[in-house]
């Protein structure tokens, strides 16, 4: 290079003068053009240098003109038209990122359960109960917090189909169209079949079809059906009616196999009202006893006082004599049990008016009737039990309302035959021989979420809206109405009911929302909507701020039906005589977490542990280990350390189902317990073939099982089950030796409330100095703590999922379960205690307990799991290398690994629905409960915006706010008055594994049970 | 070949001094009689420069290959897929990885003690058997690092284990077990690998002398550094050689101990006991010494070795491992008491558990194994019989994987709360993960016997009595 060119300043400013406008210079170099500069230019720069030096060639020619006519493309994207708004004012109450909440609800069954809707940029990630809500009271049960993964279900029908084929809905409307013609000349053969339906809505547009169609036949079909309520309230009160409890008032109360804590409308309500009269705090002086009568352990069973294991045969013989004990004039009534009667019906006579008698829905009508009159007898009904109107739109005695469908159907008389909904190819009793009645219907249409196996019979398949798409209308169980809301627009092109109904009733397309609004809007008598023209626009529709406060509120104020007055009869039905069934007795119940096989393609109800046996993917037979012994079908010694069991096969009246055994503690002896739902056929990838369909032996006659049922092993042994507990190795000493479960009497409490700190329920060093090598650690600011009451705690499994949802937690699949691999962050530990024939169960919900001395977080080599300033346990997922020490190190072994790749990262329909502010974790990593740190950071953000402290109560963790009995309680410690603060310096506050010196944050309220002194257990 | 009752030539003057001591109070010689300087050279480098390679060797090694295979095709299967396809599940987060880690680590324990802290000992007769336990060792050390390498989740992220500067400004854990366990492998591969290859030095530079093919004495005259064998060289070396042999002493000690401490530190109940560091690093001299008896029975026979291996040497370790099993017994002895006498509930658990519950037929083997077996070297017809040595040292073998079973999956499967119990097994791949590390330790093994001196020719050459005379003039 040559020497430097002394750089001359002078003709610098000549050269910047001469430039203009934007000709910048990058460097003093370049802006005095020296010949270095050209030099060092080509040099750095060769290929630019050479194309600025000879010009453009060719080859550079012709990549230039490729990319201008490519460019040409994007002047295209020009602005539309008509005239956009830019984003710049962002619609009102909505921030992005901030999630918004709308009321809607769920329906069951036909009734009405309020939720909030958890809305991320307008796709809907969570439910919640709405805390307005009757039925809810904001807690929410396993099936409304799945229902958001039901909604997004990639599996759901995305189309109209017409014998198969992608159709459209014009052409399915087109193809009614001569149906209807005939139906008007003679509606005799034109039938429609729907589920229970509580809608207003929909129910007057039904009778408007039942109107336009003389002759015309509305049938309704659920599989989990309460003929036996409607039909037992018929005897007692003439006709059906409904029954709402009021448990807060209800000192006693007598469950004749009822698992009205779990199931059943108005579940969430009824458990938070028992809740309420159980909790025991400083000062509580009473508390309220549950009697209850089972076959296999439910919820209700499982918190109960005292529990009677019976053959579901031998309930109403219990019924009978508690009502003789009364001095009703009760024929048929056992002798078994005398001083066990005696005792309960001494307590009810002490209870007057402030006790209650329920029946359960699987009991015949005349068990219903029997608790009518026994309520009527102490003087309950109008103080625990309600009755008003049926808050359905058309109670009728499903079954026989199937029946005749059936039996029409078999002999030609039906022509045509709309579904709305359900699913009773599938579903009905076998006996109908539905499936083959369904080819003599020349016209069947089907309305389905899925595909199904009803659909697969039909000649048209519409699919159905998920409650979040849509607009309607439903009553909760005491009738109080909700104005349904969509949430999204249809994702997978689905049909609402009302649209159905709508074109059968017009001919013509009505979307939900007129019809809704066009219904309340006349049963509000508002003026009718204004015309859109600009007079209208500008005039007030005093109906819309009504609709506004209904929408909001989720529910409509005051809508609940009101208490009839009447008296049910005290004339007792004579005993039915019954078939004197030899060998097992068969109960069949619907699945606690698929129910009547609806939720079959839902991944997180189908991993989710059935709340008493924590099975999971299956539906298993029931038997008490004494029968399953008898019977040679119990597993031997060699199978109890794993997930695995034998197989038996079940007849029962001719049919026979093959399914694994299970035997679990306080089970009835001689009684086989299946639920049904399970063995699906066509539900989608998830539950296609998963369990055993025993639909096949749901006889109309014995809807709910019954005696003569047959049980023999099928040679199959170390069959694999997905069970999350192995109760069967559980020694009792052991738990009661490592003070694991603290329980006690209310007796007990009030002699010496902190019996569960005593020394002799606990491992001994429990009293030890808080000691550690380390500095004390002080938390300045907050200092996040759980309490968790076990004496409320039902084991529903509301909270498992809810923890679920919230924390997009992966499922895995039975085979990983079976190797012990499940993920869920939270789960219900059930320990039973005394004898194995009718033992005392305990529930308690372990999430991640917190520790301030955290054995997890020294033994990270990465430090992927380290403490906040809180005291939570953070997990740095990103940081995590995997090594497992952690999860080795925890006592209460609640980390969780993804040993493979679990989460779905692939199906885009499920991406909307996972929580943006929650990681989705990969392989190879820890995870575990957070406290739903998300949540804790949101309102620390908006404290601190607001200059303020988080207030007690501000953050509800995820699995706090599903429970329906307020179990668990979140705050902060550093307020010594905050609710959780407040629990902790209650007597009966235990820690587990205290002898540990971990300091969990997480703590537990003894166990209290209040058993009646005169019965001896 | 030295059979026990021919008269050691050896010691024939003292022999004919105490003609009437009874025979088993002669001492047995340690180096064959008859040999020279270069008899010795001979032997040992014809092994590798002269002989053909025998059909036994190809053999071995066609098998040793398949294992590596296997291991292969694990580790692809396992970096594609992930750690589950083991059996690892949620009580039991270490399965046969760590207890596998464990038995690798214990079994490469063998080598730097025979010849660290014997020859600071003094204890001549190691020489014909240090270089192969120390390549052993060397080779165990490789097939137990891979374990806590791929046992991690994501394995590609195992460098954040290792303190370097990072764009993340983050250190690893001090306070973690693994940690620790990261530098003492580390260090001990690092030591045992330096000492190794410094002994090899002088016996390098003798196969480069011997050499007939050229490529050889090219890569063994790189392998021997310029040696040539100068009394300064020969300085330099001894000092190197004791510098090394003292560093690696407390090393035998503290990698045993630190790798119990994954264990010990836990809270585990069946992990969590102080007296972990001895108990482990007695475990791992048995596990080594059963190792090399397993390795060098069948070698001496195989390559005629009996004349430098010989009976001594064997009964010598029959009876390191008598001792240090007692030891290991002893251990399980104290862990049982200790169990019922600290009357904690969970670990009284634990203990009842392991005699009794779903592992208990691991539990009676291993006392078969471990605490029985070695007892047979009570015998001096065993301890000096090549076969009954060689299957006490296989009973050992699997005492030590056993003992390993019973304290990592069988703990964890039981742990505080019974609602979070289960149980494992070993997955096929688990199996063949093991099957492979087994392989990829005889692939290095029969590589290291073709090509490398398996006995140290030049240390074998001082134990020659002309040697000895020799060193001991120049010491008085």
């Amino acid at each position: 290079m040559s020497k430097p060119k002394t750089l001359d300043f002078k003709e610098f400013r000549a050269r910047v003068g001469d430039l203009r406008g934007r000709e910048y210079w990058r460097s003093l170099e370049e802006l005095s053009r020296s010949e270095e500069f050209d030099e060092f230019f080509k040099d750095e720069f060769p290929q630019q240098a050479i194309a600025l030096g000879n010009g453009v060639d060719r080859r550079t020619f012709m990549k230039l003109m490729g990319a201008s006519v490519a460019f040409a493309g994007l002047a295209a994207c020009q602005q539309p038209e008509q005239s956009i708004i830019p984003y710049v004012r962002q619609p009102e109450s909505f921030v992005p990122g901030k999630p918004l909440f709308f009321a809607t609800a769920m329906t069951l069954g036909g009734y009405a359960t309020g939720v909030l809707v958890e809305s991320h940029e307008f796709h809907p990630t969570k439910i919640e109960g709405n805390p307005d809500h009757p039925s809810s009271l904001g807690a929410s049960d396993v099936f409304m917090q799945g229902s958001i993964l039901g909604l997004y279900d990639p599996d759901r029908s995305p189309v109209v189909r017409n014998l198969g084929e992608v159709a459209t809905w014009s052409q399915f409307l087109g193809a009614l169209q001569p149906v209807l013609a005939a139906a008007r000349a003679n509606g005799s053969g034109f039938r429609l079949l729907t589920q229970t339906i509580t809608s207003p809505t929909l129910g007057a547009q039904i009778q408007q079809l039942l109107a336009a169609y003389p002759g015309m036949k509305w049938h309704q079909w659920e599989p989990a059906n309460r003929d036996n309520a409607r039909e037992g309230a018929r005897l007692a009160f003439g006709n059906y009616v409904n029954v709402v409890y009021d448990l807060k008032k209800a000192n006693v109360i007598v469950a004749l196999s009822s698992n009205f804590l779990e199931e059943g409308p108005g579940h969430l309500r009824y458990a938070k009202d028992f809740a309420a009269r159980r909790r025991v705090r400083k000062g509580t002086t009473t508390m309220n006893r549950l009697y209850a009568m089972e076959s296999s352990f439910t919820s209700t069973g499982s918190v109960a006082d005292h529990r009677l294991p019976l053959r579901p045969s031998q309930i109403e013989g219990y019924a009978r004599a508690i009502a003789a004990g009364l001095g009703l004039a009760a024929p048929g009534a056992t002798t078994d049990n005398a001083a066990w009667i005696a005792a309960l019906v001494r307590d009810l006579r002490k209870n007057r008016g402030a006790s209650v008698v329920i029946a359960g829905d699987d009991q015949p009508p005349a068990v219903h009737a029997i608790a009518h009159a026994i309520n009527q007898a102490l003087g309950n009904i109008g103080s625990t039990v309600l009755i008003t109107d049926s808050p359905e739109v058309m109670p009728v005695n499903q079954l026989e309302s199937l029946r005749e469908l059936a039996a029409d159907m078999s002999s030609g008389r039906v022509n045509a035959l709309v579904m709305l909904g359900g699913n009773p190819v599938f579903d009905a009793p076998p006996d109908f021989k539905f499936r083959d009645a369904m080819n003599k219907v020349p016209f069947r249409a089907h309305l389905s979420p899925y595909y199904d196996e009803t659909s697969l019979l039909s000649h048209w398949h519409v699919p159905e809206t998920h409650y979040l798409e849509t607009w309607g209308d439903a009553r909760a169980h005491d009738g109080t109405i909700t104005v349904q809301q969509p949430l999204i627009a249809p994702l997978y092109n689905g049909r609402a009911a009302l649209e159905v109904v709508g074109a059968l009733v017009g001919g013509l397309d009505q979307p939900p929302y007129e019809a809704v609004r066009a219904y309340w809007r006349a049963k509000t008598g508002a003026p009718p909507a204004p015309s859109a023209t600009a007079a209208g626009a500008a005039a007030i529709d005093p109906f819309e701020a009504t609709w506004k406060k209904w929408l909001h509120d989720g529910v409509i104020a005051g809508s609940a039906l009101p208490v009839r007055g009447g008296a049910a009869s005290t004339a007792i039905p004579a005993p039915q005589p019954k078939g004197a069934g030899n060998g097992i007795e068969l109960e069949l119940k619907h699945d606690p977490t698929i129910y009547d096989g609806r939720f079959a393609n839902n991944g997180w109800l189908q991993e989710l542990p059935k709340p008493q046996t924590k099975i999971g993917w299956e539906n298993v037979l029931l038997l008490s280990p004494r029968t399953a012994e008898k019977l040679g079908v119990l597993p031997g010694d060699a199978l109890t350390n794993e997930r695995r069991t034998v197989v038996a096969s079940l007849k029962f009246n001719g049919a026979t189902v093959t399914l694994p055994v299970w035997a679990v503690p306080g089970q009835a002896d001689d009684t086989a317990t299946v639920t049904f739902g399970y063995g699906r056929e066509r539900a989608g990838r998830i539950g296609d073939g998963v369990g055993a369909n025993t639909y096949r032996i749901r006889f109309s006659n014995t809807l709910a099982g019954g005696p003569g049922a047959q049980v023999a092993s099928a040679n199959q042994p170390g069959y694999p089950v997905a069970c999350v507990q192995e109760h069967q190795t559980i020694d009792p000493n052991v738990v009661e030796e490592r003070g694991i479960i603290r329980a006690g009497t209310f007796a007990e409490y009030l002699r010496n409330p902190s019996f569960a700190a005593d020394e002799a329920h606990g491992p001994k060093g429990e009293q030890e100095a808080d000691v550690s090598m380390y500095p004390k650690v002080e938390y300045k600011e907050y200092a996040w703590a759980m309490s968790i009451d076990n004496s409320v705690c039902t084991g529903c499994n509301g909270c498992v999922i809810a923890c679920q949802s919230e924390n997009n937690i992966a499922i895995v699949g039975k085979d990983e379960v079976v190797r012990e691999r499940e993920m869920h962050w939270l789960r219900i530990d059930r320990y039973y205690r005394g004898n194995p024939d009718n033992p005392e169960v305990f529930h308690e919900p372990v999430p991640c307990m917190q520790c301030e001395n955290a054995p997890c977080e020294p033994v990270c080599p990465v430090g992927a799991t380290s403490h906040s300033v809180d005291g939570l346990n953070d997990m740095t997922y990103n940081r995590c290398v995997g090594t497992r020490y952690c999860s080795n190190n925890c006592p209460y072994k609640v980390r969780r690994f993804n040993f493979f790749h679990y989460s779905d990262y692939d199906t885009p329909a499920l991406k909307p629905m996972r929580n943006p502010d929650v990681t989705v974790r990969t392989r190879g990593v820890m995870e575990k409960c957070t406290y739903c740190v998300q949540r804790i950071n949101a309102a620390k953000i908006t404290a601190e915006r607001e200059e303020r402290r988080v207030r007690d109560g501000e953050i509800v963790t995820a699995c706090q706010q599903a429970c329906p009995t307020d179990a668990i309680i979140f705050g902060d410690l550093n307020d010594p008055n905050s609710q959780v603060s407040q629990l902790k310096r209650e007597p009966t506050n235990f820690t587990l594994l205290p002898n540990l010196n971990t300091k969990p944050r997480t703590t537990y309220l003894a166990t209290i049970r209040n058993p009646n002194p005169e019965i001896k257990r | 070949m030295a059979e026990r009752d021919q008269p050691p030539i050896q010691d024939a003057g003292l022999t004919n001094q105490l003609a009437d001591v009874p025979h088993r109070f002669i001492p047995q010689p340690i180096l064959e009689p008859g040999h020279s300087f270069a008899s010795i050279t001979d032997h040992i480098s014809s092994i590798i420069l002269r002989r053909k390679t025998p059909i036994g060797w190809m053999i071995g090694f066609g098998i040793s290959l398949l294992g590596l295979g296997i291991l292969n095709v694990t580790i692809a299967k396992l970096l594609f897929v992930g750690v589950g396809i083991w059996g690892i599940n949620h009580p039991v987060g270490w399965g046969f990885d760590i207890l596998n880690f464990v038995w690798w680590i214990g079994i490469g324990h063998a080598g730097t003690l025979i010849s660290a802290i014997l020859l600071l000992l003094h204890q001549e007769w190691r020489t014909s058997i240090n270089r192969f336990a120390e390549a052993m060792t060397l080779f165990a050390v490789a097939a137990a690092g891979l374990y806590p390498a791929l046992h991690t989740g994501r394995p590609w992220f195992d460098y954040w284990l290792f303190p370097y500067p990072n764009t993340m400004a983050i250190w690893p854990q001090f306070r973690s077990p693994l940690m620790w366990d990261v530098f003492a492998v580390s260090t001990y591969a690092i030591v045992s690998l330096l000492f190794w290859y410094v002994g090899l030095i002088p016996d390098l530079a003798t196969l480069r002398d011997r050499a007939g093919n050229k490529v050889a004495r090219i890569i063994y005259g790189m392998g021997s550094l310029g040696w040539r064998g100068s009394a300064k060289h020969w300085h330099r070396y001894e000092h190197a050689y004791l510098l090394l042999a003292g560093l690696s002493t407390p090393l035998v000690l503290s990698v045993h101990t630190i790798v119990s401490f994954d264990f010990a530190v836990a809270l585990l109940p069946g992990w969590h006991a102080t007296f972990f560091p001895p108990y482990f690093v007695a475990g791992a001299i048995v596990a080594g010494f059963a190792m090399v008896l397993t390795l060098a029975i069948p070698l001496r026979k195989a390559f005629k070795l009996e004349g430098f291996i010989t009976t001594k040497h064997l009964e010598n370790m029959g009876k390191v491992m008598l001792a240090t099993g007692l030891m290991v017994f002893y251990s399980y002895a104290v862990e049982l008491f200790m169990a019922y006498y600290s009357g904690d509930p969970f670990e009284r658990y634990t203990f009842i558990n392991r005699l009794t519950g779903p592992y208990k037929h691991m539990w009676y083997a291993l006392i078969i194994c471990n605490g029985l077996a070695p007892n047979l070297m009570w015998v001096r017809r065993f301890r000096t019989s090549p076969m009954m040595l060689f299957i006490t040292a296989q009973f050992v073998n699997v005492g030590m994987w056993l003992e390993r079973f019973v304290i990592i999956p069988s703990s964890l499967s039981r742990d505080f709360l019974p609602s979070s119990w289960g149980t494992y097994h070993g997955t096929r791949w688990d199996w063949s993960m093991y099957i492979g590390s087994i392989g990829l330790f005889l692939f290095l093994l029969f590589l290291f016997i073709r090509f490398l001196p398996m006995i140290s020719i030049f240390e074998m050459r001082t134990m020659l009595p002309e040697a000895q005379a020799h060193s001991a003039e120049e010491q008085h």
